[in-house]
């Protein structure tokens, strides 16, 4: 090889990106696995009499042990572990403790009301707060940088009940403008009455968009203050082309990465913003079954949520692979 | 009649927002094909000045006064979008750092073809190949849609040179385009500027700390310190007899591996901005000084041979000297100190494991000093650190006085682990910097040697003493001191054990050529007095040269060539060798510029 | 010293993180709601659990902030509100800090087999939904004060043996390590001289962000009812016990609300300021979490 290395690096592998996407989601059924091992663990396997649930304290023992027949709770860990996890693979989610209803049937339309719900308030905030992001971080130190990053560092830390909480005193309570509650008949769903969508959303958007504004901005900032962006001036070339071709451009994978991690967050805020709301989604009858210690819900809402969770994780994890050539041409 | 100078800057001054000077009343002139050096050390403003070229500031300094005059357009106080339409176009810029200078997300093509775009030429396949091929990188469509990162650092270079051109501009401002780059690489950009100078006629401005390699490329040499030109005119006049004690200074202190010298380093420290001294900013270091030089600031007075120097006493400065190295030690060649057989270790990662050091041999003798030369990837480093028990070799075997070594030095007997010691080479990590100096430099003592704190911490200020670091640093932490006190705090810190062999792996890399030229006396001088062997690990071949006795030319891992240091330069028998020493950059071509002095005259200096 | 170096190193000096303002207004905010917190059970008129009045009485002299559900007094109620929120979340973080501290260091320096076992654990840790990690603890542990404690904690720890692993290996690398291990001195000596005083630092930064999280999830989980039970006297719980009563006695809801928003964005605005201080943002903070 020529001394002074003044040549090529070595070749790459073929189909680096089909490789990497396969690799990634074994990865993420690994974890899933795992994750069902932990979550197990968490709600069928500690103390916590399952049957004396069902059937109240005073529950005679003969009653008792017939019931942890019934429900197989008498058979070791391990196997009831693997009985749980094959009926989950074929769709089979177990039934109430609370009401002995499938508990498909249950959390069939709640699903459907909390995508409704989570849905909306990515459309608005993701692009609503990038905007903003990308505002505050092209001109660092201004006055409408100093309002939108402090702004949005204060509400990065508001809980999102309370921010809830406020929104009803002003808005249903104070101005009687909007419900409250998200009350609706059972089988409608939020679209045919947006009224009771607005406050959880709201409360939803004002948390999470602060969030990302604060990761936008901190990217563009970084790509600004950046080697090539400098370079790219020297060139001559106009600033409007420097910003989005030299600097937004390379700001595009961190901000990805960014809304994943908020669409992850917003699964954590829908518990909490549900129930202030009473809004009939997932996140509300988790925690209802929670405490009412309905294990069979639990486990299935659980693992739906956490499988949710592991899938944006894995393409967002593709979507910068795809983004940045340095990884998207790396073995 | 002399044609008009392409580029003319006068008065330039440039600020910190608060009004802290940073580069002040700077006068330059080029004329069209010429080359201009400008030399500096960190802290002196060289970069800044580069920049300002381009009507540039970075952002918290602007450009307080003065003129920049390019062709027919003044850069100073035009608006923005005026300057953008200017640069590329009429005067334009090579990074230093062309890996972070590029746009990551930009093919080769692109990078090219936005800035033709950008002043309206024609950005078509026939032009991206015209330009590529002017630095004679490969015009095939395959390289032309590859992105930075799959470019070697040489290529992205010449990229970076060829945006730098592809618009045709008169003006080009090269701002240290061959740091980071081997040695052999960097003379090709060297010979690369120097042709298209001779072909296109460009003017260049080429910024540097590295004196060598200024004098090899350009034609005329502006040196600054401290914000201001001290010393300017013509290259070889003035680096044959620089009139300002700083350049005299920092023409003493450079190595040559041809004309080996004892080196001088400038006593004192740089200066900071925002921390310039009253008067001339070097009279706190300078020699000549005289009461006045305190007071007021001197202005450029002309000298002989078209110079101009910026001080009253230039007259006193004295020619370089030409003293020859010390008599070494008389080695002991029958009992070696260290042996090194058939020496392999890898590097694992999860990319696989790379063989670092392949079937490497030698030995050193007591008092001897060994040169390892190579470029980065040669496996010098790895050869240092498996010595110092801090990897571990896959095959072979190291013998200290006989004894085998064992890989690890946690594993090896303390009197082993005395004798060998190593200095690293990033200033910024050699010391914790949670730990006074004192506590640092005595501990080895120590855990080494079993002395008491008291016994320990009078030997450590002992320890300063010879390395010329005043006592008072004792009680100071490593944030407060240079890079150049912090590692010769770090070689106090290794002779507190007191070994036999030190390693010194690029001790003085890192660091400013005019510190370098301190430490690498005060090393040798130790060396003379402590009888220590040592094992100089180093890329700079210059540096090697005025250290080592014997040497040891590495490239991959495997030896090209190794002998007698004297012997290697003169004759060097692998073609590897004879590449690196072509390549290495030379401060005199022309031996007759320095005066010899004979071994009597000079008498016994540092003992 | 280039002049870039020199704006940025001047800029980093006047930022020590009380002077600004941002961090100013943080540390006024945490101190006085620590200080209600802390001492406010000394200070409170009445016994938090006392049935004195009717419900949702109005401010007035005798009950400065009205009375809640129960009729209980809400200005003591709020005094001795804090503690819960405040010591959980404070003794969570500390545990998490001493498990997943110990973790990192030893994942990080010994590179052994612990290493990749410890880093594959907490990468499934990781995977899991932070919220959905405690809802689903306290179905299996029921809840309480001890549930919620383990739960936060077990939380932070994978982040935290990121964090510290990652500090371990980078100060691992440097110069004054390598001459220690050069010396032959022992991995003890080595953990504890050269190279925990030089994480700190990264220590205290990503402290701070962290807390604030604790507190956030301790308060959602009061909230919720699934941490604290009535009539435990804390401000998530009041803020959810008193809803009902909210047009006609806001301040049961309000006040204990305003302090809990008070402390959060204190403690942020502090990490914050922290972290610009060492010259980096609680950006990126957030994000290695």
């Amino acid at each position: 090889m020529e001394p002074g290395h003044d040549s090529d690096p070595p070749p790459r592998t073929r189909h680096p990106i089909a490789r990497f996407v396969v690799w990634r989601v074994a990865v993420g059924i690994a974890l899933l696995a795992g994750i069902s091992v932990l979550v197990f663990i968490g709600t069928a396997a500690l103390p916590g009499d399952a049957a004396a649930q069902i059937l109240g304290r005073n529950a005679g023992s003969g009653a008792l042990a017939i019931l942890n027949r019934e429900l197989g709770l008498n058979k070791p860990g391990p196997v009831r572990y693997w009985d749980w996890l094959t009926g989950l693979l074929h769709g089979s989610f177990g039934h109430s403790l609370v009401s002995g209803d499938p508990v498909s049937s249950l959390i069939g339309f709640r699903v459907v009301n909390t995508l409704i719900l989570a849905g909306a308030a990515g459309l608005v905030l993701i692009p609503l707060a990038m905007v903003l992001g990308v505002i505050a971080g092209r001109r660092p130190g201004s006055a409408v940088d100093n309002v939108v990053a402090s702004t949005s560092l204060a509400m990065i830390a508001a809980p999102e009940f309370i921010i809830g909480t406020l929104l009803i005193f002003f808005f249903a309570v104070k101005l009687g403008l909007l419900p409250a509650v998200s009350i609706l008949a059972f089988g409608t769903n939020p679209l045919g009455d947006p009224a009771v969508l607005v406050l959880p959303l709201a409360t939803l958007v004002i948390v999470g968009s602060a969030y990302i504004i604060r990761m936008v901005r901190a990217g563009v900032v970084e790509a600004m203050r950046s080697d090539y962006v400098q370079m790219a001036r020297l060139n001559g070339i106009p600033e409007r082309r420097v910003v989005v071709r030299y600097g937004l451009r390379n700001a595009l994978a961190p901000t990805v990465q960014v809304i994943a991690l908020t669409l992850q967050w917003l699964i954590g805020g829908l518990f909490v913003v549900e129930t202030v709301f009473a809004y009939p989604g997932i996140g509300y009858e988790l925690v209802e079954s929670v405490i009412a210690r309905d294990i069979p819900v639990v486990q299935a809402v659980a693992m739906l949520i956490a499988a949710f969770y592991i899938a944006i994780n894995i393409l967002a994890d593709v979507a910068v692979v795809l983004l940045v050539p340095k990884l998207r041409t790396a073995a | 009649m002399t044609p008009r100078p392409i580029l003319d800057v006068s008065g330039l001054c440039v600020r910190l927002a608060n009004g802290t000077p940073v580069v002040e009343g700077v006068d330059l002139s080029l004329e069209p094909g010429r080359i201009l050096g400008l030399v500096g050390e960190s802290g002196s403003g060289k970069t800044t000045v580069a920049l300002a070229l381009l009507g540039y500031a970075k952002p918290g300094v602007r450009i307080a006064a003065g003129t920049v005059r390019v062709g027919d357009e003044q850069l100073v106080d035009r608006s923005e979008r005026d300057l953008r339409r200017l640069r590329g176009v009429l005067v334009s810029y090579v990074p230093q750092d062309p890996g972070s200078a590029l746009n990551p997300s930009a093919r080769v093509g692109e990078q090219l073809a936005d800035v033709l775009r950008t002043h309206s030429l024609p950005a078509g396949q026939d032009q991206i190949t015209a330009a590529l091929g002017r630095v004679q990188l490969p015009a095939t469509r395959e390289f032309i849609r590859r992105y930075p990162h799959q470019l070697s650092g040489g290529q992205q270079q010449r990229v970076a040179i060829a945006t730098a051109l592809v618009c045709g501009p008169s003006l080009v401002v090269m701002d240290e385009p061959t740091t980071g780059l081997d040695v052999v690489t960097q003379a090709g950009v060297l010979k690369e500027v120097q042709r298209l100078r001779r072909e296109l006629g460009v003017a260049v401005v080429y910024v540097s700390h590295n004196l060598a390699v200024v004098q090899e490329v350009s034609d005329d040499v502006a040196v600054m310190y401290a914000g201001r030109i001290v010393e300017t005119g013509p290259t070889a006049a003035l680096l044959a007899r620089p009139r300002h004690p700083y350049t005299r200074g920092l023409v003493a202190s450079i190595p040559d591996f041809l004309e080996r010298r004892q080196l001088r380093g400038i006593s004192g420290v740089g200066v900071r901005i925002g921390a310039w001294p009253r008067g001339c900013a070097f009279a706190p270091r300078c020699e000549q000084k005289v009461p006045h030089c305190e007071e007021n600031v001197p202005d450029l007075e002309a000298v002989p041979a078209g110079s101009l120097v910026r001080c009253t006493e230039w007259q006193r400065t004295p020619p370089v000297t030409s003293l020859p190295i010390q008599a070494r030690l008389r080695q002991d060649a029958a009992t070696p100190l260290l042996g090194i057989e058939s020496l392999r270790a890898v590097h694992r990662s999860r990319a696989g494991d790379v063989v670092a050091v392949r079937d490497v041999s030698f030995s050193v003798a007591v008092g001897e000093t060994v040169g390892l030369v190579g470029e980065s990837g040669s496996g010098k480093t790895t050869i240092g650190r498996c010595i110092a028990g801090l990897h571990e070799p896959t095959a072979g075997s190291i013998k200290l006085n006989g004894g085998a070594l064992a890989a690890q030095a946690s594993k090896r007997p303390r009197a082993q682990r005395r004798q060998i010691q190593i200095v690293f080479q990033n200033p910024q990590d050699s010391l914790n910097p949670r730990r006074k100096i004192l506590d640092e430099i005595s501990r080895p003592a120590r855990i080494l040697r079993g002395l008491g704190r008291r016994a320990a911490e009078a030997d450590a200020v002992n320890l300063l003493g010879q390395v010329q670091l005043p006592s008072s640093l004792a009680h100071r932490y490593p944030a407060e001191l240079s890079g150049g006190e912090r590692q010769r705090v770090a070689i106090a810190r290794a002779l507190a054990a007191g070994p036999s062999l030190l390693i010194c792996d690029e001790i003085t890399s890192a660091l400013d050529v005019s510190v370098q030229a301190t430490v690498l006396e005060v090393l040798r001088t130790l060396q003379a007095e402590l009888g220590l062997s040592m094992l100089f690990i180093s890329h700079d071949l210059a540096v090697v040269a005025s250290m080592a006795t014997r040497v040891l030319v590495l490239e991959s891992g495997v030896v090209r060539e190794q002998g007698d240091l004297e012997r290697v330069l003169a004759a060097p028998q692998d073609q590897y060798t004879r590449r690196l020493i072509t390549a290495a950059p030379r401060l005199t071509s022309d031996p007759s510029g320095l005066v010899p002095e004979t071994a009597e005259a000079s008498g016994p200096e540092h003992g | 010293m280039t002049a870039q170096a020199t704006v940025a190193h001047g800029a980093r000096g006047h930022l020590s993180f009380a002077r600004t303002w941002s961090g100013g207004i943080g540390l006024v905010l945490t101190v006085s709601v620590l200080f209600i917190a802390i001492f406010g059970p000394f200070l409170a008129p009445h016994p938090p659990a006392a049935l004195l009045g009717a419900p949702f009485q109005a401010p007035d002299s005798a009950f400065p902030l009205g009375t809640d559900i129960l009729g209980r007094d809400v200005l003591s109620r709020v005094l001795c509100g804090g503690r819960t929120v405040v010591g959980y979340a404070t003794i969570a973080t500390a545990i998490a800090y001493v498990i997943g501290g110990s973790l990192g260091l030893i994942a990080g320096y010994t590179r052994s087999l612990v290493d990749p076992v410890v880093m594959r654990v907490m990468d499934v840790m990781l995977a899991f939904p932070p919220f959905l990690f405690l809802l689903v603890l306290t179905t299996g542990l029921g809840t309480g004060p001890y549930v919620l404690i383990i739960g936060v904690a077990s939380i932070h720890v994978p982040g935290i043996v990121r964090i510290v692993r990652a500090a371990t290996l980078e100060v691992k690398g440097r110069g004054f390590v390598e001459a220690a291990v050069a010396r032959g001195e022992r991995r003890s000596a080595v953990l504890r001289r050269e190279i925990v005083p030089n994480i700190t630092g990264t220590l205290v930064a990503d402290a701070a962000p962290r807390l604030t999280i604790s507190i956030l999830l301790v308060a959602s989980l009061n909230y919720l009812g699934l941490g604290l039970h009535p009539p435990a006297a804390d401000w998530a719980l009041m803020l959810s016990e008193n809803r009902p009563g909210l047009t006609i006695q806001p301040w049961s809801v309000a006040v204990p609300g305003l302090l809990i928003v008070a402390l959060t964005i204190g403690t942020n605005l502090l990490a914050d300021a922290v972290a610009r201080s060492r010259g980096t943002s609680i950006d990126r903070e957030l994000i290695a979490r």
